[in-house]
């Protein structure tokens, strides 16, 4: 098994280097990175597969010259789950990638993308399979500088540079409170190899209460939490799309994976975490829509849903960690199940919508969705795919979104907690926060669709539009099926859940088995309904193709209340469609709007602009790293370049280590 | 299979336009009119089924699937609906939630057709539906979950036939508070007075009825028959809390589901004679305090 995956690995470095070598030879090195990226995928979904469907756990340990603890590395059954997306997901971003890169590159080798995104996908497949906190942040750092290669790759543009420096300053200030709370765990147990930190002597509570709020920042930073999320919406939209999709789709998910391992090492968990998690993934998921709601670059309204579907997973995760917390067997086992679930769903249709924006931004040569419409008539693959995954991010059946909500919102339903004030509160919590969320996703991606491919083109466009080539329509087509075929075979898929989810809560498969066993019927029900629907809106839509063949079916203008001059312009644009909601959720978002009003009876021409800045960087951390620029600015005064006053230092500093010795 | 079962989603197709029938008629009485015959909203459906239809050249297949999939999630909501007694054909734990979203999913194609004409009206009509319907979700859902907890229940028929008379002493604050919060929902979900009007002549101030302005003939028919399904699925709910008042009376269950149901169109009737339409920035504010309601019932419902 273990074999399998290390194969697979292996197959991804030896095609990343051999990339970079015949970088110059565009054509071959992509062939190679594209073979070695879908050989070492597969290898490595084959091992997650078998462990999954019951074969036990693998680990192989290697001494290696570091200190504190071997070189673990293995596959159990968290690593397996996580390791699905990672290694789909990935395949099939290769495949679109393959004309990107080669049209894109600014440079004259294709190698150097290449390499990073095979290191991207090589090092998260480490990052969940690492058994050691040394080969885990080894492999942290590794995808944090792979990604942030890939995310500048069009690094001639200012705004891309910039956006780059906030990814790599933000994810290493995560990184920093990684690196504390591993070298304490690992002091308290003296190793740092996982099952060491697992088994060693319980924490005392409020050491493992700070490295759990330790955890929560620095996973948390990766991951998106709000108010941790500034990265996000500046890194996604600058990347090559199938870049975007595999790190909104995945590389954010291993901060959840690192959160929920993190939680393994600490402990019996406080209900209190459970509720601080509670609580940051209902203002992650309230705010990442609302503020995605407001924006105007479709990639970037992605990026922040990408910050909202976080919020829906750490809802599942916090309700597991208090189910544990507080014994409820039932909130334990579905919570963490449809935190698990939604990570999966996420990867799938988050992935799916980053690819066919890409192809929109391709064809069209703009992300703003202001300027565009009608694209459903020239795209209408594209069209087809962005719509399966714009209903699946807002939940509905008969698509997946709609099966990991389902247990999350069942889980608070199912909770036993012997509290009546925290039943109550963890009810409103999720059944409100939830229903809200899902509520404003629908708005959002009925703007981002309805806007992009419906109605007229607004602005002439940079580019003609078209459709996709194969090479990117076929990935979109896989992902669009899985959608929907993880939706309609939910019941199926809950057996695999089972081994995962036992990671997460400890007991024993037996018990974590029957508990998911409740929801089993109440899914086949919704793949019933599901099924029926669909071949409802099928013979509805026969009916009405009949009742319609043999009279007069009419083309006309669109009824514009007898205007005789209907124009594209006049078409309401996706800032006045979500005006109304942006106005209402003012005070938390900040909107600023430049408005030279009309005047005069011949009024010369005016101009309207709204601008929804992240509130986060604005108030937070621009002032917060002014201010340490400005302290910094004053050491900068030792810093002058004359060579006899570095010597003085020198002098000065032997002199007062000399007197210290001499004390 | 309980064939049995089947009656209730069946009666409902047939007996849904009726219900539109009272809520006219009550209006009129109201207002002093005589009003349409009672079985003027299926004279309307048939005539629409027998039309022949006028797209826009802007539109696409969407603009064509949207009525018919608001339509099939309507119908698909009435066989989780528990009618008068009889448990719905499907009735699972969690049920409620397939029905919002259901709903939900019928709700984001007739945005959709609505966008696929380019019509700033119609784009007009679909923000504000989804402005509303985003606010009205969380109040349904803290509703249904308060009458969850209500009857330890959690599929639609069991929480319904779980709504007694010995509930209605036991809770009586809860109960009617959640009986509120629906009614709000069942107003705004279905672009009643004070939200939406549903009878107005300018479409600047329209909702739901600006979004179909451009379909035509069996478009038409089915988008209305959907809509007219959807009241039916809310009342049937807010019928089923009021039965046990009625079986007090000593009405059958059946009857009694009857008379509650003419209850709900008669409110229904009543609050939109006797109150103005909300200014739009009203509305969310109307929505909230739903949903603030629902949660003041949640916290009162302990036992």
């Amino acid at each position: 098994m273990l074999v399998i995956f290390l194969a697979g690995l292996a197959c991804l470095l030896l095609a990343g280097m051999s990339a970079l070598v015949i970088g110059k030879r565009l054509r071959l090195a992509t062939w190679v990175a594209v073979v070695g990226v879908i050989a070492g995928s597969t290898l490595s979904l084959v091992a997650a597969l078998q462990i999954l469907l019951g074969q036990p756990a693998v680990s192989a340990r290697f001494t290696w010259s570091m200190p504190l603890g071997n070189l673990v590395i293995g596959i159990d059954g968290l690593s397996a789950f996580f390791l699905l997306p990672i290694s789909a997901l990935s395949a099939l971003g290769a495949i679109y990638g393959t004309g990107y890169f080669a049209s894109h590159g600014t440079s004259k080798s294709s190698g150097l993308p290449w390499a990073c995104y095979l290191g991207l996908v090589a090092s998260m497949a480490v990052v969940v399979t690492a058994q050691n906190a040394l080969l885990f942040i080894l492999a942290w750092e590794t995808m944090t500088l792979a990604s942030f290669f890939l995310v500048i790759f069009e690094h001639r543009k200012t705004a891309v540079r910039q956006a780059g420096w906030i990814y790599l300053v933000a994810t290493h200030c995560g990184t920093a409170f990684l690196l504390v709370m591993f070298l304490l765990l690992g002091k308290h147990a003296g190793s740092l190899d996982f099952d060491q930190l697992a088994a060693a002597t319980p924490l005392t509570g409020q050491l493992a209460g700070l490295l759990f709020v330790f955890a929560v920042i620095g996973f948390g930073t990766k991951a998106g939490f709000i108010p941790l999320h500034v990265w996000l919406p500046e890194a996604h939209p600058v990347a090559p799309s199938h870049v975007s999709a595999l790190m909104s789709g995945v590389m954010i998910k291993t901060g959840i994976y690192g959160l929920i391992r993190t939680l393994g090492f600490l402990g019996a968990p406080e209900a209190w975490w459970g509720i601080l998690l509670l609580g940051i993934g209902l203002s992650s998921g309230i705010l990442g829509v609302l503020f995605a709601l407001a924006q105007h670059d479709l990639k970037r309204l992605l990026a922040y849903h990408s910050v909202e579907n976080i919020g829906i997973i750490t809802l599942g995760l916090g309700a597991g960690v208090l189910g544990v917390a507080l014994d409820s067997a039932p909130l334990a086992v579905l919570g963490f199940a449809g935190c698990l679930w939604h990570v999966l769903n996420h990867a799938l249709f988050k992935g799916l919508l980053f690819l066919a924006a890409g192809s929109v931004i391709h064809a069209t040569g703009s992300a703003e969705i202001d300027r565009s419409g009608g694209l459903s008539k020239t795209m209408p693959w594209t069209a087809t795919c962005f719509l399966v995954g714009a209903l699946a991010i807002s939940g509905l059946p008969p698509l997946n979104g709609f099966a990991s909500e389902f247990l999350i919102y069942y889980s608070s339903l199912a909770a036993d907690l012997r509290s009546t004030v925290l039943d109550n509160t963890l009810l409103v919590i999720i059944m409100g926060g939830l229903a809200l969320i899902g509520g404003l996703a629908a708005a959002c991606f009925t703007k981002a669709f309805g806007m992009v491919f419906l109605g007229l083109p607004r602005d002439r466009l940079p580019g003609v539009p078209h459709e996709a080539p194969f090479s990117m329509l076929a990935p979109m087509g896989v992902l669009a099926v899985s959608c929907l075929a993880v939706g309609l075979l939910a019941p199926l898929l809950l057996n695999v859940l089972a081994l995962p989810v036992l990671v997460c809560v400890g007991g024993t498969i037996e018990m974590v088995s029957l508990t998911l066993g409740i929801v089993r019927q109440p899914l086949a029900a919704i793949t019933v309904t599901s099924a029926v629907l669909l071949s409802l809106i099928g013979a509805l839509l026969f009916w009405r193709q009949r009742m319609l063949a043999r009279r007069v079916v009419n083309s006309a203008v669109t009824w514009d209340c007898g205007y005789d001059r209907p124009s594209a312009r006049m078409q309401y644009s996706g800032s006045s469609f979500a005006a109304p909601l942006i106005k209402l959720f003012g005070f938390v978002l900040g909107s600023r709007t430049e408005y030279s009003p009309i005047t005069g009876l011949f009024p010369a021409a005016s101009h309207l602009a709204t601008h929804t800045p992240d509130l986060y960087q604005e108030r937070l951390y621009r002032p917060l790293f002014m201010s340490i620029a400005r302290l910094l600015k004053q050491v900068r005064r030792l810093q002058h370049g004359k060579l006899q006053v570095y010597v003085l230092y020198i002098v000065i500093s032997l002199l007062a280590l000399l007197l210290w010795e001499m004390r | 299979m309980n064939y049995l079962a089947f009656s209730a989603p069946l009666s409902a197709l047939v007996l849904a336009p009726f219900l539109q029938s009272v809520i006219n008629r009550t209006k009129a009485t109201l207002a002093g009119r005589q009003g349409q015959p009672l079985l003027q909203p299926y004279h309307d459906l048939w005539k629409l089924l027998r039309k022949g239809a006028v797209y826009s050249s802007v539109t696409t297949v969407i603009f064509r699937l949207g009525p018919t999939v608001s339509l099939a999630t309507g119908i698909m909501a009435l066989f989780l609906l528990p009618l008068g007694g009889f448990p719905a054909p499907l009735a699972f734990a969690g049920d409620f939630l397939l029905l919002a979203y259901l709903l939900g999913l019928g709700r984001f194609f007739t945005v959709l057709a609505a966008l696929d004409t380019g019509s700033s009206f119609e784009g007009m009509g679909a923000s504000r539906e989804v402005l509303f319907s985003s606010l009205a979700e969380p109040a349904l859902l803290l509703a249904l979950a308060t009458l969850c907890r209500l009857t330890d229940a959690s599929s639609l028929s069991a929480m319904l036939a779980g709504v007694n008379q010995d509930l209605w002493l036991g809770t009586l604050p809860a109960l009617l508070i959640v009986i509120c919060t629906l009614g709000v929902v069942l107003l705004a979900e279905n672009c009643r007075i004070p939200v939406d009007d549903p009878t107005t002549h300018l479409e600047l101030t329209m909702i739901h009825e600006v979004m179909v302005l451009d379909h035509s003939g069996p478009d038409l028919a089915f988008n209305n028959y959907g809509a007219t399904l959807k009241l039916w699925v809310f009342s049937a709910i807010l019928a089923g809390l009021v039965m046990p008042l009625w079986q007090a009376l000593g009405l059958p269950p059946w009857l009694a589901f009857g008379a509650g149901m003419l209850t709900v169109a008669i409110a229904i009737g009543v609050t939109e004679s006797v109150m103005a339409r909300l200014r739009m920035d009203r509305v969310p504010k109307l929505l909230l305090s739903a949903s603030l309601l629902a949660t003041l019932a949640l916290f009162l419902q302990q036992r």
